[in-house]
């Protein structure tokens, strides 16, 4: 792989590798709040699958240019981190998380189905480990976004409200990243027009059958992912806090 | 000199940090090992089952340990990603054990994981197939949560993956 290609993989890779890392906090702030017990165990459960799926990806990065992938978590600063709007937005309400992690599981599958025919072999086989565990994570959120549209008028509301707000957020996932036509041309990530429409031959209908409308306008607030929203600061300043706190620490 | 078959014999006795019944080998994430003889030196491949799982690195320590007291000079633990590690890696032993420690063997998928979605588990206390899933997440990565309607005892699965 030459050097250009090699920067444009590790864009890539860090930027799915933060999404990965955000939404995982984001979820793991419902611990010791779920509505019920049993949700508080699955939200955690799956910011852990999330978590372990980001680590694969910043190995991935880490094994391109070098970096130690805690330091690149724990000591970053918020402008040069590559989430996506999408996943920085606070956690809201149950609908509002249960819909972005719905959006959001859509959006990892239908990725990791196309990447296990990755031509960069350790994304491949990354891509096929990922899969099987995102196949629960799907099941979990789809189930939910049924309860919640077809459930009572006010579930029904408050879905649609998260909607209105995560719809146009949501396009910021397919962006295109820069110099990605290089990776697209060897066969080594899918493009991104062929990834969004997949994710939405799958969001879609199914959308619809939870009687929720998907708004029309669809443009996502920024397609940089160096703009992030005003809640991604206040967030790694929590989950930076103790690693900071003595940088030198090991247990 | 160590032969192979030592060698295995040790890693089978090296306890799954989270269900110490079982051995790594038993679980199928013992994968390959390579003996250099003439650097006395050893190289045990593992993999891991869910990929957050947070007991990765006891593994590796464990597996360190006991090698070393059959007197290597070096041990490398390698993990790998390829082939992904399925739960139909699970020995027959080790199902019998994991159903004497509590826990729900996971059932055979070939490859497809969504027909587990749909099949009926047995209590592992009274083998009743009158349960029902209450939680398709646990306590670990790797466990579910069932109710036997039959004895009326919640229960553990682990997974399939
Ligand atoms: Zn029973």
């Amino acid at each position: 792989m030459n050097e250009s290609h090699q920067t444009a993989l590790s864009t890539w890779l860090l930027a799915m590798a933060d999404d990965q890392l955000i939404l995982a906090h984001r979820n793991s702030e419902w611990i010791g709040h779920g509505p019920i017990l049993e949700e508080d165990i699955a939200l955690a459960n799956i910011a852990q699958d999330e978590l372990g799926h980001a680590r694969l990806l910043y190995e991935l990065y880490a094994a391109l240019t070098g970096d130690d992938p805690d330091k690149l978590v724990f000591f970053r600063e918020t402008a040069v981190y590559r989430s996506t709007q999408f996943v920085e937005y606070p956690k809201g309400d149950w609908a509002f998380t249960m819909l972005r992690q719905y959006l959001f599981d859509a959006a990892e599958m239908v990725l990791l189905t196309q990447l296990v025919d990755s031509t960069y072999q350790p994304l491949a086989q990354a891509a096929a480990k990922m899969r099987n565990e995102e196949l629960y994570h799907y099941r979990h959120s789809s189930a939910w976004l049924k309860r919640l549209g077809l459930g009572t008028a006010e579930s029904n509301q408050r879905t649609q409200t998260a909607l209105d707000t995560l719809w146009p957020l949501a396009q910021q996932l397919f962006v295109p990243l820069p110099a990605a036509e290089f990776l697209t041309t060897d066969g080594v990530i899918p493009p991104a027009t062929v990834w969004q429409e997949a994710w939405e031959q799958v969001v879609r209908p199914f959308l619809h059958n939870c009687d929720l409308a998907i708004p029309t306008a669809a443009a996502p607030p920024t397609a940089d992912r160096a703009i992030h929203s005003p809640y991604l600061a206040p967030l790694l300043a929590e989950m930076q806090e103790v690693a900071r706190f003595d940088p030198e620490a090991t247990w | 000199m160590v032969k192979m078959a030592h060698i295995w014999q040790a890693l089978n006795e090296v306890a799954d940090p989270e269900i110490p019944v079982v051995s790594l080998v038993e679980m199928g994430i013992v994968r390959d090992v390579r003996l250099d003889e003439q650097a006395n030196a050893v190289t045990v491949v593992i993999t891991p089952t869910f990929s957050g799982c947070p007991a990765l690195h006891v593994m590796r320590q464990d597996i360190e340990t006991r090698l070393h007291t059959l007197g290597f000079s070096h041990v490398t633990v390698e993990t790998t990603l390829h082939p992904p590690w399925s739960s139909d890696w699970i020995s027959e032993e080790a199902r019998v054990k994991l159903k004497t420690f509590g826990l729900a063997p996971p059932p055979r998928h070939g490859g497809r994981l969504e027909v587990t979605f749909f099949a009926p588990t047995a209590c592992p206390y009274c083998n009743s197939t009158d349960t029902r899933v209450k939680n398709e997440f646990g306590p670990t990565l790797c466990r579910a949560i069932y109710y036997c309607h039959a004895c009326q005892q919640p229960f553990e699965q682990f997974k399939a993956l």
